[in-house]
């Protein structure tokens, strides 16, 4: 069992606090993604469990342990940072070795975990490379090596793969989530990627100017954020601003069924807005069309100019300056100091025939 | 529509290689500016060396009217001038065994931990070099006249500590900043205590940039003059001292030339070794680059 609680955590750099009462429990083989954009807190909170930063205040315990005043050579985790951090006067072997020569294992033992950690992650037989003479992809995975062949109870990643293109990125994040699950280890990932929080984690933790915004599974951030904040950091999003009144929201020429009265962000997620013929009064133009190949995003523009993105099927085809019908799916209405409210319509209406590609 | 196929340039012909060579713009400036700088650097190194091997070379002959090695012999066969190579190398090495000793802990204390006063003593440290050199010497020596020390192997040693005060704490500092703390911070998240940390990753990682301090400290005391001059004389003669010395008394300009390539080709190869074994990158780390 591996489990890490923290309560209360809350970090201060002389005047600005970057981390604010933070109260999570990361369950045993449970993989947590810290998403925030920059300054969040997220990258000092991996850092305060990994015992480089001294918490302020609160406490943390890894197992029912406390180790919130243990150094970080003292606690029972392993972190793999963004910059790699290999140490280029040691080869491949020598890097992964080092923690195992600390622990001063027999030297046998030592060189048949480092072969078999290598295997793991992809890169048997460069043991006796030096780091310089790898690719970026490779010095991560090394770097994910020298973490895993300790052993560690809790695998802390620090936007491990920031530095690295697309396609690597995704095949490594892939190949971390594999390994972890074959490992069953507990582990704490921090991004800035949606993406790849929503691809990897089992539960996401959302921050923001050093407070935890929201906590939960992927799926249920995506569909049901819990502030307006999440709403728009997590996944694309319309947001916006208007007024309350007589059971509708009104809000850049839109008017949609909504309770209370007062000004109110209404959220719309692209998907969620289905295109219809413009007879019926609620109206777009068209400003340009984005063809992604698996779907089409629009950027169109309402009555008041307020833009609008509408995501459709990868069949549709519509003209910039064209008038198209929209009509919406789900949204939400987010008022300061309340829980958000979400509605659904269950009218489903006819777009025109698809048009192709000739 | 037309399909334009790329040329990579390694499928390139030789006959659009060659049109391409061609139009490669000359460097007219860059040539003129390296001629210039190879004229006033190399022309005297080279006149110097040709000398140490002209036994006769009278106006106007642009070459020697006769090249051998007498001077060497007659130079290389005097006492008194391995006499000064030995005591050159002691001071030099002692010198620079003593300021590293001092200079690479204070270094790394600068580079990295925060006390009162921090900015302001490295300050003091570098501002030895902001006074003139002489001046410093001659207070120095009236001090060192009192403890006893004028003409003696430790007196000198002394005030040449002073002068590698500059390369050995300021480029060493540069070197303990450069090395990231990151890698210091993953050697204690695998279980390295702070000691072991400095030994296995911050002294590897700096080794390089502090070698350049050591070798430029080596080779900066090793032909220093003015303060073995005013507080070595007349009992300690370094090498240096024993060149000017054959270049102010003797007739023929020979010997202090013999003595300048026999000083000058070791500590050049000594640099030009170092630099392919260390890197460019070394030297220019340790001034922050």
């Amino acid at each position: 069992m591996a489990q890490v609680r923290l309560t209360g955590i809350a970090k201060a750099f002389g005047k600005v606090t970057a981390l604010d009462a933070m109260d999570l429990v990361i369950d045993d083989g449970e993989l947590v993604c810290l998403l925030g954009p920059s300054g969040s807190g997220k990258s000092t909170l991996l850092r305060v469990i990994g015992g480089f930063e001294t918490p302020s205040e609160g406490t943390i315990a890894i197992d029912g342990v406390d180790v919130t005043h243990l150094p970080p050579e003292r606690r029972p985790t392993a972190m793999v940072f963004q910059s790699h951090a290999l140490w280029s006067h040691m080869t491949v072997h020598g890097n992964i070795a080092f923690g195992l020569k600390l622990r001063r294992l027999p030297r046998t033992e030592i060189r048949e975990r480092v072969e078999k950690v290598l295997d793991l992650v992809g890169l048997a037989g460069y043991g006796a490379r030096l780091p310089s003479q790898l690719s970026g992809g490779q010095q991560q995975r090394v770097a994910l090596a020298r973490s895993l062949v300790i052993e560690p109870k809790i695998l802390l990643l620090d936007e491990p793969f920031a530095s690295l293109d697309q396609h690597l990125r995704e095949r490594l994040r892939d190949e971390v989530r594999d390994i972890q699950q074959r490992l069953g280890i507990t582990a704490v990932f921090v991004t800035h990627g949606q993406d790849e929080a929503l691809a990897i984690s089992d539960r996401i933790v959302v921050l923001a100017d050093g407070r935890m915004q929201q906590v939960g599974r992927p799926g249920e951030i995506y569909a049901e954020p819990k502030t307006a904040f999440v709403a728009g950091f997590i996944g694309a999003m319309n947001m916006l601003d208007g007024t309350l009144a007589e059971g509708e929201v009104v809000a850049g020429g839109l008017r949609l069924a909504a309770e209370g009265a007062g000004p109110a962000r209404l959220a719309i997620r692209p998907e969620d807005i289905a295109l219809t013929e413009p007879e019926d009064g609620r109206t777009v133009t068209v400003r340009r069309m984005i063809d992604f190949g698996s779907h089409v995003v629009i950027d169109s523009a309402l009555a008041d100019g307020t833009h609008l993105r509408i995501q459709t099927d990868k069949t549709i085809r519509v003209e910039a300056g064209e008038r198209v019908g929209i009509h919406v799916e789900q949204w939400t209405v987010f008022r300061d100091g309340e829980a958000p409210s979400r509605y659904r319509s269950d009218t489903v209406r006819p777009f025109r025939e698809v048009r192709r590609y000739a | 529509m037309t399909d334009l196929a790329p040329i990579s340039p390694f499928d390139a012909s030789p006959s659009a290689v060659a049109r391409i060579a061609r139009r490669a713009p000359v460097d007219w400036t860059g040539i003129a500016f390296l001629t210039g700088l190879a004229v006033v650097i190399l022309l005297p190194l080279v006149v110097t060396a040709v000398w140490a091997f002209a036994e006769v070379w009278r106006f106007p002959a642009i070459v020697p009217q006769r090249m051998g090695l007498g001077y060497w012999q007659e130079t290389l066969s005097r006492h008194d001038v391995w006499q000064a190579l030995w005591l050159s190398l002691s001071i030099t090495t002692t010198v620079t065994v003593i300021s590293a000793a001092i200079c690479f802990p204070a270094a790394y204390a600068f580079a990295r931990l925060d006390f009162p006063g921090r900015n302001m003593l490295f300050l003091a440290f570098l501002s030895v070099q902001a006074f003139p050199k002489f001046g410093l010497i001659i207070a120095t020596a009236t001090i060192f006249l009192t403890l006893h020390l004028i003409g003696t192997f430790w007196g000198v040693v002394l005030i040449q500590l002073v002068g590698t005060l500059l390369y050995m704490i300021w480029i060493p500092v540069s070197a303990f900043q450069g090395v990231d703390r990151r890698l210091e911070e993953a050697a204690r998240d695998v279980g390295a205590s702070p000691m072991r940390v400095f030994w296995s990753i911050t002294l590897p990682q700096a080794l390089p940039t502090l070698f350049a301090a050591i070798l430029i400290t080596f080779v900066n005391t090793f032909y220093e003059t003015d303060a073995a001059w005013l507080i070595g004389l007349p009992n300690v003669r370094t090498m240096p001292m024993v060149m000017i010395s054959f270049i102010n008394n003797a007739l023929e300009v020979q010997y202090g030339a013999v003595l300048f390539v026999f000083l000058w080709v070791p500590s050049f190869l000594l640099m030009l070794a170092a630099r392919r074994v260390m890197g460019a990158d070394a030297f220019a780390k340790g001034f922050g680059g």
